[in-house]
C-alpha cells in the first residue's frame, strides 16, 4: 500500500530577529536603571514639580515611615563604620569586628543603641524581618536621631546632604519632630525627595479667565 | 538564515549529504526574557526629584533684627485635614465671620489665588523661560535672573501653617505651589495658640 506522501513543512521559526530585539531592551534596561535599596518600609514619596536631581554620593538619607519611625541610610562603608564608633562610643557599647563589618554592608539602620547588640547578634534574615519594628529614637528624652546626623557630619564633613524621604500620608507632626531636631542641630538646609510630576501651565485657569 | 552547505557544486559519493549548521536561538531568547523581567522587577528606571528647603535657624532672632512682613504683601495658609486649605490675606480680620477662605491643591484651587497675587513675577519668569528653552539665556544668568525675580519689591510672602491633622504630601504641595507661583518668599511656621482659638472660632478642626 503506498502511502500518500505529504510534504512535510518546515516549522523552524528563526527566532534570530527576537533575540537581537531583546539584547536592545536588555543593554537599555542595563543602561537606564539604577538598582532598587531595599528599604525597611516601603515609602510612597509625594510628587512635586521640583526638578532638581538628588547627587549619588555624599548623602544621609532620613526615611520616614507612615508611623513616624525612622531609618537612616549613608552611602560610604567606611563611612558608616567611623559613624557607628562615634555613637557606640557615646554609649558604652563596644563592637566587635564583625559587628562592624555587618553593619558596613548592611542596607538602611533603625535600631535604639540599647538594642543594637541584640539586633546585631540576629542572623541577616532574622534581622531584616524586625528591623520594620524599630525604628530611631527621637523623643526629647532620648533622641539619638539627632546623634546620627551630628556623627555623620563630623565624619562625611560640610558637603554632605541631608535627603528627607517620607510616605506622602505621614502625618505632619512626626515630619515637624524631624525637622525641629534637625534645626536644633543647626542643620537648615536640607533636601525632601518627592517623585516628579508633570506642571499643568501655571496660570492656564487664569488666563482663561480674561 | 544560518544555513551552510558543505558540499560545493558537485557531489562525490560517501560524503554526508547536507550538514544544517542552523542555530536555534529559542533557549536564548529565553534568557534574555528572564534577564529583561529581573531587570525591569529589580531596579527603578527614574531617579528620584527633591526639592531643596532651608528652614530658619531656631535661635532668637533679637525683636528689631525681625522683618515685618507687610500685611498687604502676606498670606496665611492653613493646611487642614484632608487635603484643604484655608488662606488668608493680609492681617487676619476677626470681625469678619469667613475671612478665611478654604480652597484646595487643584489647579483652580490656590495656584489660581498665587498665581494672581504674583501676576507680575509670573509672567515674567514665564517670559524667562522661554528665553531659555531658546538658548538666549546662559544658565548663571537665567538662575540669578530668576532668584532676582522672586525675591523682587512687592511679591506676596506666603506664610505656611501646617495643621497637627495634614499630612507630609499637603506640606510638600504647597512648597510645590510656591515653585509653580514663583513665590520666593515663604516660610513654614507652627501654629501658635492664637491660630487654634482662630480656627476653632471658624468652624475648622484642629485635630
Amino acid at each position: 500500500m503506498a502511502r500518500p506522501k505529504i510534504k512535510r513543512k518546515d516549522t523552524w521559526i528563526d527566532m534570530t530577529p527576537m533575540s537581537d530585539v531583546m539584547v536592545l531592551l536588555l543593554t537599555f534596561f542595563m543602561l537606564t536603571s539604577t538598582f532598587l535599596k531595599p528599604e525597611p518600609v516601603t515609602v510612597n514619596t509625594p510628587m512635586s514639580v521640583s526638578e532638581i536631581i538628588i547627587p549619588d554620593k555624599n548623602v544621609l538619607s532620613v526615611l520616614i515611615s507612615p508611623k513616624g519611625q525612622i531609618f537612616l541610610d549613608l552611602d560610604n562603608p567606611d563611612d558608616r563604620i567611623s559613624v557607628l564608633e562615634a555613637m557606640a562610643a557615646n554609649y558604652n557599647i563596644d563592637l566587635t569586628e564583625k559587628e562592624k563589618y555587618d553593619f558596613s554592608i548592611a542596607t538602611s539602620f533603625g535600631v535604639p543603641m540599647q538594642n543594637f547588640k541584640q539586633f546585631m547578634s540576629m542572623e541577616l534574615d532574622k534581622r531584616n524581618e524586625v528591623l520594620p519594628q524599630y525604628g530611631v529614637p527621637i523623643d526629647s528624652l532620648d533622641n539619638q536621631f539627632k546623634g546620627w546626623v551630628l556623627a555623620a557630619r563630623e565624619v562625611k564633613g560640610k558637603d554632605m546632604r541631608i535627603a528627607i524621604k517620607a510616605d506622602a500620608t505621614t502625618p505632619y507632626p512626626y515630619i515637624k519632630t524631624v525637622m525641629g531636631s534637625l534645626q536644633d542641630i543647626r542643620e537648615n538646609r536640607y533636601n525632601l525627595i518627592t517623585a516628579l510630576r508633570e506642571v499643568q501651565n501655571p496660570s492656564a485657569a487664569a488666563v482663561s479667565q480674561e | 538564515m544560518m544555513q551552510v552547505s558543505s558540499g560545493g557544486g558537485e557531489k562525490k559519493k560517501g560524503q554526508k549529504a547536507k550538514q544544517d549548521v542552523r542555530v536555534d536561538f529559542t533557549p536564548m531568547v529565553d534568557m534574555m526574557m528572564l534577564l529583561i523581567t529581573f531587570f525591569m522587577l529589580a531596579t527603578s528606571l527614574s531617579k528620584p526629584q527633591t526639592m531643596e528647603i532651608a528652614m530658619p535657624a531656631k535661635d532668637k532672632v533679637a525683636e528689631e533684627d525681625q522683618n515685618e512682613v507687610k500685611a498687604s504683601e502676606a498670606i496665611t495658609l492653613y493646611l487642614g485635614a484632608d487635603h484643604k486649605v484655608y488662606y488668608y490675606e493680609g492681617l487676619a480680620d476677626l470681625a469678619t465671620p469667613n475671612f478665611l477662605t478654604e480652597t484646595d491643591f487643584s489647579a483652580e484651587g490656590l495656584r489660581t489665588v498665587l498665581v494672581e497675587r504674583n501676576r507680575k513675577v509670573v509672567d515674567q519668569v514665564r517670559e524667562l523661560n522661554t528665553k531659555k528653552e531658546l538658548n538666549q539665556v546662559s544658565k548663571e544668568d537665567y538662575e540669578t535672573q530668576l532668584s532676582e525675580l522672586k525675591s523682587s519689591k512687592g511679591t506676596p510672602v506666603v506664610i505656611i501653617k501646617p495643621m497637627e491633622n495634614s499630612t507630609y504630601e499637603d506640606m510638600i504641595g504647597a512648597l510645590d505651589e510656591m515653585l509653580i507661583a514663583s513665590i520666593g518668599k515663604y516660610s513654614i511656621v507652627d501654629i501658635d495658640a492664637n491660630d487654634q482659638i482662630m480656627l476653632t472660632n471658624s468652624g475648622v478642626a484642629l485635630k
